[in-house]
């Protein structure tokens, strides 16, 4: 019973970082419409800066000085954030605010890398809150008790701002219907930065009240994130007292996890949250989300038309091309046009889901990664041939695709992104703790190609027809009465319905496809690189591919191609420098802000404008 | 005190107002009337530049507004009503109305929460209901009321008598004649015209994005076969 209650008020203190943290994201996605990917780096950055501000101010009065003057500072660099990165975005489709703050991910990483150094760092105690009080026979640390205490103030405060003031009153109008708030004399800008203020200053605070648990390191910004988005799933998309609630379950059942089954761990939290969901889709507290249309603001989407006869002999010149690269290229450049191609074919499977059935999955990288480990499990476990694990590695993926697409897809927008995240996670958590299968963190290795397949010139070949192909055949699908319905069914599900579409199961198949194809290039990929490691299933992984896609230009067909080439040929020059992570961030966000409509859009405006190509007929 | 010379407005690549002028004088209540499509919504967001003319311009005071953000134009005195009502339904009435209020102006009445409420009785009685709980006439009051808290010396209405029970639309003539008796300009467009007729004594009639007649009722009933073809189904 005194192990019992004490594991309880653990939970219960963990909840109360958890809590803020979510808090301030639910906050912002209310008001602003934007999933905050950088938000977890808020939090990260407010250890740090907590830290710092702790060795410099003394005794009680400084340690909490120190917490509150860190979610000032952190705040305030939400708001440098928000001007600089967001202002210029908010007109963009939706879903490029995403990569911008992936961008900012990247370079708060590095600049806590340059400022703090690679080591982990221990958080200081708390002044006069060191010991433990024993409960039952059972320690419990004092500062778990003050925290448990202080959450629920930090709750009612936050409760009272947005319940009783004006400027409370402001942000729940402003999540309903922003344009009228602004039609009525609020300038919504300045309320978007207040509101990025207090999200970030919030996640500033969740930060630094964690140190003397947890301390600072350079991961909690991916670790924390996956977190977050659970507890804000959970709890219901904006609600306040559902973050609260969810907070404490999800860090109450991580505590007792630890304890019964420790094996469980990762995986417990995305269990939750998928049986919450399939019982309540929008959260315990959270009400239905009136789907906006993500990615698809802004401009009519052009119809897309099958490439004329210039078109595809451009593009055989090109498949030719790469076909020579062997021949008269480097070994390194042949090795590394591979990984381009297995890219690409990822990206594109993406870019079907993301430009053509209008279903933004945060988690494409499940079905990359679960081809990888189907490939590679087969040989390991099974002695499989290479022939066969290829076969059975897009197979393999489809059918996880076909799993997670059934439940995923009982929701929509961004609780539907947030489902495929959780799914991936949950893949990836099963990978990373399943040792005896998968290998767990040291992977799969020794998984080459037979000898036949084995010089890097024949393996070349195989990839280029099986990524080409693959390619080729999503964009067939395209063309075809199914990607006809896809697009109906993205553009408007009731009139698609209407003329007797079933959206569901067209989506459904699309998201198998989809999942197939990167499945695909997850087997190449291991008989590329000869191993596979847990990090092919995170959250990286599958925000690579979204950059991607966002970058290409969600709503041209080749978006996804040109954008793989160009991302795996940038990052495989920019990962050569120490403060990559920096430039790659920065180079996001250039992007972002200056070709709004991605590498392709921008090129065909640009190409319009100089007479090149023909622009759309006017008229409609 | 409003006007609208020679706008042009589009949605994405539709052409829906075409080189529209329009003027409103101070203290008139001017109706715009036209049939389904004409182009009064679109003109009154126009006005309001939550659709930005691409050409043309829009002076309000004297003062060029075109492509100012609409939360400059309304703090400049304009106040709009939307045909949609646009409640914030999570919010209670008083809410509601908390959100529309900005600073007493120099030359406008200064509107209070208990002004309003003897303006339209209905309201105060459910002063703590969310505003999705309120009947459609009711929304309409509480819009009316929640634009009126910017204490705008120019009302834009739009369709303030759609779909609402016919004995509340008595009630909602009143209130504008009482708005224009204390010296509020309004520019209504509406497409019931007994209501128009009710409560305003000059009319834009608009047709495909255009006006064709501007002037008092007056001197449109003494042409009713001029009337009938632009208002008549």
């Amino acid at each position: 019973m005194g192990l019992f209650i004490a594991q309880l008020l653990t939970g219960l203190a963990n909840a109360g970082a958890l809590f803020m943290v979510a808090s301030g994201l639910s906050l912002i996605f209310g008001v602003t419409r934007i999933v905050n990917f950088a938000h977890g780096s808020f939090y990260m950055l407010g250890a740090y800066v907590g830290y710092t501000l702790m060795q410099v101010l003394p005794g009680a009065f400084g340690f909490w000085g120190a917490i509150l003057l860190t979610g000032i500072i952190v705040g305030l660099v939400g708001v440098i954030v928000e001007i600089v990165v967001l202002r210029p975005v908010y007109r963009a489709p939706e879903l490029f605010q995403l990569v911008a703050t992936f961008g900012v991910i990247l370079v708060i990483q590095d600049l806590a890398l340059m400022i703090w150094g690679p080591q982990d760092l221990l958080g200081p105690r708390a002044p006069g809150l060191k010991g433990v009080v024993r409960i039952l026979g059972e320690p419990v640390p004092k500062y778990d008790l003050a925290l448990i205490g202080i959450t629920p103030f930090v709750a009612l405060a936050l409760w009272w701002l947005i319940a009783r003031t004006r400027v409370g009153i402001l942000v729940r109008a402003a999540t309903q219907d922003r344009e009228m708030v602004g039609a009525l004399g609020v300038n919504q800008s300045w309320l978007f930065t207040g509101v990025f203020f207090l999200g970030c200053a919030l996640a500033g605070l969740g930060g630094a009240v964690q140190l003397p648990k947890g301390g600072a390191d350079l991961l909690m910004d991916f670790n924390i994130l996956a977190s977050i988005f659970v507890v804000v799933v959970i709890g219901g998309m904006g609600s306040l007292p559902g973050a609260y609630l969810a907070a404490v379950l999800v860090s109450v059942l991580n505590v007792f996890g630890v304890t019964y089954l420790p094996q469980s761990t990762l995986v417990l939290m995305f269990v939750v949250m998928a049986l919450v969901l399939m019982i309540r889709p929008y959260g315990l507290l959270g009400r239905e989300e009136v789907a906006g249309d993500p990615g698809q603001s802004g401009e009519p989407e052009r119809p897309i038309k099958p490439a004329g006869a210039r078109v595809r002999l451009i593009v055989a010149a090109g498949i030719a091309l790469l076909a020579l690269v062997p021949l008269i290229a480097p070994p390194f450049a042949t090795v590394l046009v591979t990984d381009i191609l297995i890219f690409c074919l990822f990206a594109a499977s993406l870019h079907f889901l993301l430009g053509l059935g209008g279903l933004v999955s945060f988690g494409h990288a499940a079905f990359f990664g679960g081809g990888a480990y189907t490939a590679a499990l087969l040989v390991a476990h099974a002695d499989s041939p290479m022939e066969l694990a290829l076969l059975l590695a897009p197979l393999g993926a489809g059918l996880l695709a076909l799993i997670i697409g059934w439940i995923c897809l009982r929701l929509t927008g961004v609780y539907f992104a947030m489902l495929t995240l959780a799914f991936a996670q949950l893949l990836w958590s099963l990978v990373y703790q399943w040792g005896d299968v998968t290998g767990g963190d040291d992977g799969l290795v020794d998984i080459w190609p037979p000898d036949w397949a084995s010089s890097s010139t024949v393996f070349f070949y195989l990839a280029l027809v099986l990524c080409v192909g693959g390619i080729l055949a999503l964009r067939h699908a395209a063309h075809a009465p199914f990607g006809y319905a896809l697009r109906a069914a993205r553009d408007s599900k009731r009139q698609a319905e209407a003329t007797g579409i079933d959206t569901r199961a067209v989506q459904w198949g699309a998201f198998a496809l989809a999942g197939a194809m990167a499945g695909l290039a997850g087997g190449l990929f291991v008989f590329a690189k000869g191993s596979v490691f847990p990090n092919e299933l995170e959250i990286t992984r599958s925000f690579d591919a979204l950059i991607v896609v966002f970058l290409g230009g969600v709503k041209t067909l080749s978006g996804g191609v040109v954008g793989g080439a160009v991302f795996e040929s940038v990052k495989d020059v920019l990962t050569r420098f120490e403060y990559w992570r920096l430039a790659l961030g920065l180079t996001i966000i250039a992007v972002v802000i200056l070709a709004p409509e991605g590498i392709v859009g921008s090129l065909r405006r640009l190409g319009e404008r100089l007479g090149l190509l023909r622009a759309p007929e006017d008229g409609s | 005190m409003l006007d609208v010379m020679q706008i042009n407005s589009f949605y994405g690549k539709a052409h829906v107002l075409r080189d529209l002028s329009l003027s409103v004088t101070t203290g008139q209540v001017v109706a715009l009337l036209g049939r389904n499509g004409a182009g009064k919504t679109t003109t009154l967001k126009s006005i309001m530049q939550l659709v930005v003319p691409r050409s043309g311009q829009v002076r309000f005071n004297g003062t060029d507004i075109t492509g100012w953000p609409a939360h400059r134009v309304a703090r400049a005195g304009l106040g709009y009503v939307p045909e949609d009502r646009r409640i914030f339904g999570d919010l209670s009435v008083l809410e509601n109305l908390e959100v529309g209020r900005q600073p007493p102006r120099q030359g406008t009445a200064t509107w209070s929460q208990d002004a309003l409420f003897d303006l339209f009785p209905n309201l105060a009685e459910r002063r703590r209901n969310r505003g999705r709980d309120l009947s459609g006439g009711e929304q309409q009051m509480l819009s009316i009321a929640r634009t009126l808290m910017g204490n705008p010396s120019c009302l834009l209405l739009d369709e303030p008598s759609e779909g609402i029970a016919p004995v509340i639309i008595e009630d909602m003539a009143r209130a504008i004649v009482q708005l224009r008796d204390q010296g509020l300009t309004v520019l209504l467009s509406e497409q019931n015209l007994h209501f128009a007729r009710a409560v305003s004594s000059h009319a834009v009639i608009l047709d495909r994005g255009t006006t064709r007649y501007s002037g008092s009722f007056a001197d449109l009933d003494a042409d009713p076969e001029f009337r009938d073809a632009w208002l008549s189904v």
